[in-house]
């Protein structure tokens, strides 16, 4: 939390004004009940009615000063405050961009939002109010016992056991409260998932004929936050009484004791109505204090939130020093080991993959891994082991597998969304590692699985690909990526409007859109991610020749679960559980890979094959 | 438009004190206990006052009579803390119970809303009626209670006590604060458009953060980090002003009246002081204290009803949210004597069905098919082509508009809705599991099975091996929608779930789309089995599934276009033959 106050660094001045401020304010505060006593004691008592309308006229004074003071302060806090919070949002916003694919997979998009919003706003409010109120709540505390000790020693005492006694009750009862509202809020998200999950399951919940369970389950959560809510409301709903009692008792005990002094002549009247007024300016000040550490408290937890976000350090060094080689070691024995089961492929594979990288070879290649091994964090096992294959520059690269097999993790670490944990990378022969993320990603247009547009015109969000786009460039992607014809269809065509998330938009229609975003940058490297899974079979073949028929050198990923997808790949990758379990062409590998047969001999029955071909 | 809105939040208001009703007597209770506190608060400081009558000066202090007084003061203070803190307890009961109430009603009728409302809502907004919606109400409902009549009553009795002892000086003081009030109105009013940029602005900072962070991957992908910053930057910079000013002038409200409350102290002060000095014996300097110490006391209710008014209005608001939910029209009642299907024979029949889920755009018309026991019926089409419109219907998820659906013989209308679903085993293309452990997820539709018939349903499905290398086995709990679960895994899980309870007649739809291949050949033998002798209705994307099936529904935009098996549809040469060809489309 400490290190968020960096953001406050630029505003110092209203950092430090805002409390000074506040406390002049509540300086001259603490003056009025000695002008009030002196208008008893010597107003009254000598019936001078001009040294009455004098010390009235002090008190207007005090107040129009007491205003101003306050006034200035208040600018200060919230000036101090919206300037923190604007500096901190904008500096965890660019510290997210920063991050890397696997930070992004650990922390997850909701949590992010949250913290950059609610959470923020909370923080703001914290800084708003500390500046504001902690440093005057307990200066007119500890300013109306001193006041007291200046009146009377004796009754002054009273307000040295009041106020400790008093913190007590108000912080004992905080201590006891806010662990349990804590609960309480578990109890009702606990209310909220069950809510949640009777939307987002109605269907499988009716299937299964669950309403009424259902509704008990929501009931014993409702009726177990029900019960603690009240529990958590009767403790702090002792804070006001008890310290009612206390501050009366205390002025009862004052009175007494004032009586006893003025009885001997060491107090006047008016002295002991003062201290009669310190007493009660003490209570409203704690009852702020206390509201001010529950906002506080809150407003801490967040900033930790906060914080924990800005303590997450990019894995992935994004500038693209020589950081790579060396890292290959350790590696060889594990790849022996696996050897033998990859052998039903082993014939189709060598052809291809060479451990010697030529440097003549190399400018050809587009792609190359090197014995990639990676590992997601946290993750125990790898999810890819010992991939080594080459990409010549215009070939077109098929991958198949299951679920979990490790196609995505392939094609992501061309790009660098994740980095080979051993093993490397190389696009156009050199080290990914080498080049900066930025030079490295021009070259590459990734369609990722989910189909994610953005809030705007279709031409904001395909200039993506190529913010000084032609018309013309846009609808050659479109073209090729299909999409050409139904955004004729739209009103405004390329200045049609896309809702946010795309949501007006088709699963296929978005799709092709974001093929076309990609296709825009005219790539040298073009990834497709199973991005085509919306598309009916008519289309993704179209989409596929029109992509094969492209001019240019583009080196393309397909990444597919259908077989009819990528069996007209140049080379075709079958991964098995993170490991390469075939490489070649659709024929070779239907002659020699078990796994890729029986993958095809599922889509496709023998004799239609045979058809096919 | 203003008096419409004004009836409904009377009418609104109403429903409230109807569920109040219910607690009628803590109702009363906190009302009485509200009495006590304030009579006695406003008490003590006139006891205090007659106290300090007693201490005159040197020498005229008059012991016994401030004995008596601090006696009496004692007593007031000790009944008071207690009578306010049963009012608290009381307030909590009724709020909560309120709250808990409302809570259980909207739980229920969820469980009885149309799928055509929750498919055409968005989860957030229903989930934010139920639980932030009541939240603010309860919040506001409990303020209401503890400060409404508290403050309205600390006005009258603050008023009537000054009254007695002093008309002049109270009058004073009625008269000066209405200035705080109309301070303190004034700024709100100032402000309120402030606030309203503020919240704008936020709200489209808060769009861009969703939408940019939501999608970072893509954001990086196209290296389009500083264009984002940018954006962001520029909309930070626009709320900081404007925040700025909203908060500054909001705050401006405290300092403003407490300087208003300064001036009637004074106020009440100076002719306080001057009433002493003119007739010491009519009005005393304890008098004077009382006096001052109401000034204090009188302004603070108003500031807070002020408060407290918005926030009603505000609880008003939400509790109007959450009775549309509640009042939203049911799903249709089953009839009373709607019959229990025991043992369905598996045949199912269509007859003239029509159907739109909006009356403008005609899906179905006139659909007929029979479908016999033990039937396996593929539905095709390209994606979106509204595949699940069909399960929708046999589900009764949906009602048809005409015709009718018959189960073993029965119209399904006139079937327990309860006893027709369990009939069909359902794995949908969503996989959706529950909060709680795998075992109960498994279970979900046979609660008492045992631990052998559960893992055997999950050998059957495959999902034994992944189960049994989860940290706590089958007593690992998954989060909400499976989080922590692959979605093949999650997948597996739900086809497990059917097959323990293993009902007559079965819909698959896209059932086997993200399980790797291998596993998927596993599986489809596992349905195979499980198919046998079972009405089936697989939406379907692999041709060998489909070739297989008995009747092949072909759908497009909405509509089933063709009918037949596959020979048949292949000779017809249409849709489906063109659907069946392109997937050979060399490319």
């Amino acid at each position: 939390m400490r290190k968020l106050l960096v953001y406050l660094k630029d505003y110092k001045k209203e950092t430090v004004l805002a409390p000074l401020f506040k406390m002049l304010e509540a300086t001259f505060e603490l003056f009025v009940p000695l002008v009030m006593a002196d208008i008893i004691d010597i107003g009254i008592a000598r019936g001078d009615r001009h040294y009455i309308y004098m010390r009235c006229l002090l008190l207007v004074a005090l107040g129009v000063i007491g205003l101003t003071c306050s006034l200035t302060a208040q600018y200060f806090a919230a000036k101090a405050a919206v300037g923190f919070a604007a500096g901190m949002k904008s500096g965890l916003y660019r510290h997210i961009q920063s991050l890397s694919f696997t930070e992004l997979d650990t922390l997850g998009a909701s949590t992010m939002i949250t913290r950059m919003t609610s959470d923020a706003n909370q923080v703001q409010n914290g800084v708003n109010m500390v500046l504001r109120l902690f440093l005057r709540s307990p200066f007119i505390v500890f300013g109306a016992m001193v006041m007291a000790f200046t009146i009377d020693v004796k009754a002054a005492l009273i307000f040295v056991v009041t106020i400790p006694l008093l913190s007590l009750v108000v912080f004992g009862v905080m201590a006891v409260s806010i662990p349990l509202y804590r609960k309480v809020q578990a109890g009702l998200d606990r209310v909220l998932g069950i809510t949640r999950e009777n939307l987002t399951g109605a269907r499988v919940i009716r299937a299964f004929h669950k309403e009424g369970s259902e509704i008990t389950r929501f009931d014993e959560s409702n009726d177990h936050l029900t019960a603690m809510q009240n529990y958590v409301g009767r403790i702090s709903a002792l804070m006001n009484p008890v310290t009612y009692v206390i501050i009366n008792l205390a002025t009862v005990v004052l009175i007494y004791v004032g009586a006893l002094q003025v009885d001997v002549g060491n107090l006047t009247q008016g002295n002991v109505v003062a201290l009669v007024n310190y007493m009660s300016q003490i209570l409203v000040e704690l009852i702020k204090l206390a509201n001010l550490i529950i906002t506080v408290t809150k407003a801490a937890a967040c900033a930790n939130r906060i914080q924990s976000v800005f303590d997450m350090q990019p894995s992935m060094d994004k500038g693209g020093a020589g950081n790579a080689a060396g890292q290959t070691a350790g590696n060889a024995g594990r790849a022996s080991e696996r050897a033998d089961g990859e052998a039903d492929c082993a014939g189709s594979k060598s052809e291809f993959s060479t451990d010697t990288v030529d440097c003549v070879d190399a400018v050809d290649e587009a792609v190359r891994f090197s014995h990639v091994s990676m590992h997601y964090h946290n993750a125990g096992e790898a999810a890819l082991e010992e991939i080594d294959f080459a990409a010549k520059r215009g070939q077109t690269i098929g991958i198949i597998g299951g679920t979990g097999s490790g196609k995505s993790s392939v094609v992501n670490m061309i790009p660098r969304f994740y980095d080979a944990s051993a093993g490397s990378v190389s696009v156009d022969g050199r080290d990914v590692r080498d080049y900066s993320v930025r030079e490295l990603r021009q070259k590459i247009g990734v369609v990722l699985q989910k189909a994610v547009l953005f809030q705007g015109t279709i031409r904001d969000n395909l200039k993506w690909g190529k913010e000084d786009a032609s018309d013309d460039e846009l609808w050659e992607a479109l073209t090729l990526s299909q999409a050409a014809e139904f955004v004729r269809e739209k009103d405004g065509q390329l200045d049609a409007k896309i809702e946010q998330g795309g949501k007006n938009l088709s699963g296929g229609q978005k799709q092709r859109l974001t093929i076309a975003r990609a296709l825009v940058k005219k790539p040298e490297i073009l990834i497709l991610d199973d991005s085509a899974s919306a598309l009916d079979y008519a289309t993704d073949a179209k989409l596929r020749s029109a992509i094969k028929g492209m001019d240019g050198n583009t080196t393309v990923f397909i990444v597919s679960q259908r077989t009819a997808s990528i069996m007209h790949a140049d080379l075709i990758l079958v991964l098995d559980d993170g490991r390469l379990a075939g490489i070649g062409t659709h024929e070779q590998l239907l002659a020699e890979c078990g796994v890729y047969r029986e993958i095809y001999e599922s889509q496709f029955k023998k004799e239609t094959a045979a058809d096919a071909s | 438009m203003a008096k419409q809105t004004h009836a409904g939040q009377a009418a609104i208001m109403k429903r409230v004190l109807h569920y109040i009703k219910r607690s009628w007597l803590v109702l009363f209770l906190s009302i009485l206990f509200a009495a006590v506190t304030v009579v006695l608060t406003l008490y003590v400081p006139i006891l205090t006052g007659n106290a300090i009558d007693h201490i005159v000066d040197k020498g005229l202090v008059d012991f016994d009579g401030l004995l008596r007084i601090l006696i009496m003061i004692v007593i007031c203070v000790l009944v008071t803390a207690l009578a306010q803190w049963l009012m608290n307890v009381c307030n909590n009961r009724i709020t909560y119970q309120v709250v808990r109430d409302i809570r259980s009603e909207a739980i229920r009728k969820i469980e009885v809303l149309p799928l055509g409302y929750i498919d055409g809502h968005s989860y957030g907004d229903v989930v934010s009626r139920v639980i932030a919606d009541v939240d603010q109400f309860s919040d506001g409902l409990l303020m209401g209670f503890t400060q409404l009549f508290t403050g309205v009553l600390t006005i009258v009795g603050t008023l009537l006590f000054m009254l007695s002892i002093n008309w002049k000086i109270a009058l004073v003081v009625v008269c000066i604060t209405p200035v705080s009030l109309f301070v303190a109105s004034f700024i709100a009013k100032k402000t309120y458009t402030m606030f309203r940029i503020q919240s704008e602005t936020r709200g489209e900072q808060t769009a861009l953060i969703d939408e940019m962070i939501g999608n970072q991957k893509v954001v990086q992908a196209f290296c389009h980090e500083d264009e984002s910053m940018e954006r962001f930057d520029e909309i930070n910079e626009r709320l900081k002003k404007c925040s700025l000013r909203a908060i500054f002038f909001s705050s401006i409200t405290n300092p403003s009246t407490r300087f208003v409350n300064s001036l009637v102290y004074t106020a009440v002060g100076l002719t306080g002081a001057l009433a002493v000095v003119k007739d010491p014996l009519g009005f005393s300097v304890g008098r004077l204290s009382s006096f001052l110490s109401y000034a204090n006391q009188y302004t603070k209710p108003f500031n807070e009803i002020s408060g407290v008014i918005t926030e009603l209005q505000n609880a008003i608001a939400c509790a109007g949210r959450i009775f549309e939910l509640i009042d939203e029209e049911s799903q249709v009642p089953e009839p009373q004597d709607a019959v229990m299907l025991e043992e369905p024979d598996g045949t199912v029949e269509l007859e003239h069905v029509s159907f739109s889920y909006v009356p403008q755009k005609k899906l179905i018309e006139d659909f007929n098919l029979r479908v016999k026991k033990g039937q396996r019926v593929a539905i095709v089409g390209p994606t979106g082509c509204g595949k699940t419109t069909i399960i929708n219907l046999l589900m009764r998820f949906y009602d048809v508009n005409s015709g009718k659906i018959l189960v073993s013989g029965t119209d399904i209308r006139e079937i327990t809705r309860g006893s027709l679903r369990t009939s069909y085993g359902m794995v949908l293309q969503e996989t959706w599991l529950k909060t709680g452990t795998i075992r109960e997820n498994i279970a979900m539709g046979k609660p008492e099975a045992s631990d052998e018939e559960i893992i055997s349903a999950a050998k059957l499905s495959h999902a034994h091996g992944f189960i049994r290398r989860l940290p706590e086995g089958y007593d690992t709990v998954i989060t909400e929608d499976g989080g922590n679960l692959s979605q093949g895994q999650k997948q597996l899980l739900c086809i497990a779930r059917v097959m323990l309870c293993l009902p007559p007649m079965l819909i698959l739809d896209e059932a086997t789309s993200s399980i790797d291949t291998r596993t998927e050949i596993k599986i489809q033998n596992a349905f195979a089995t499980m198919m046998q002798g079972r009405t089936s209705f697989i939406v379907a994307h692999r041709l060998s599934t489909i070739r297989e099936a008995d009747v092949i529904l072909v759908m497009r935009d909405g509509s089933i276009i063709e009918q037949g098996n596959h020979e048949e549809l292949l000779r017809q040469g249409g849709f489906y033959a063109e659907l069946y060809n392109s997937q050979f489309a060399a490319s």
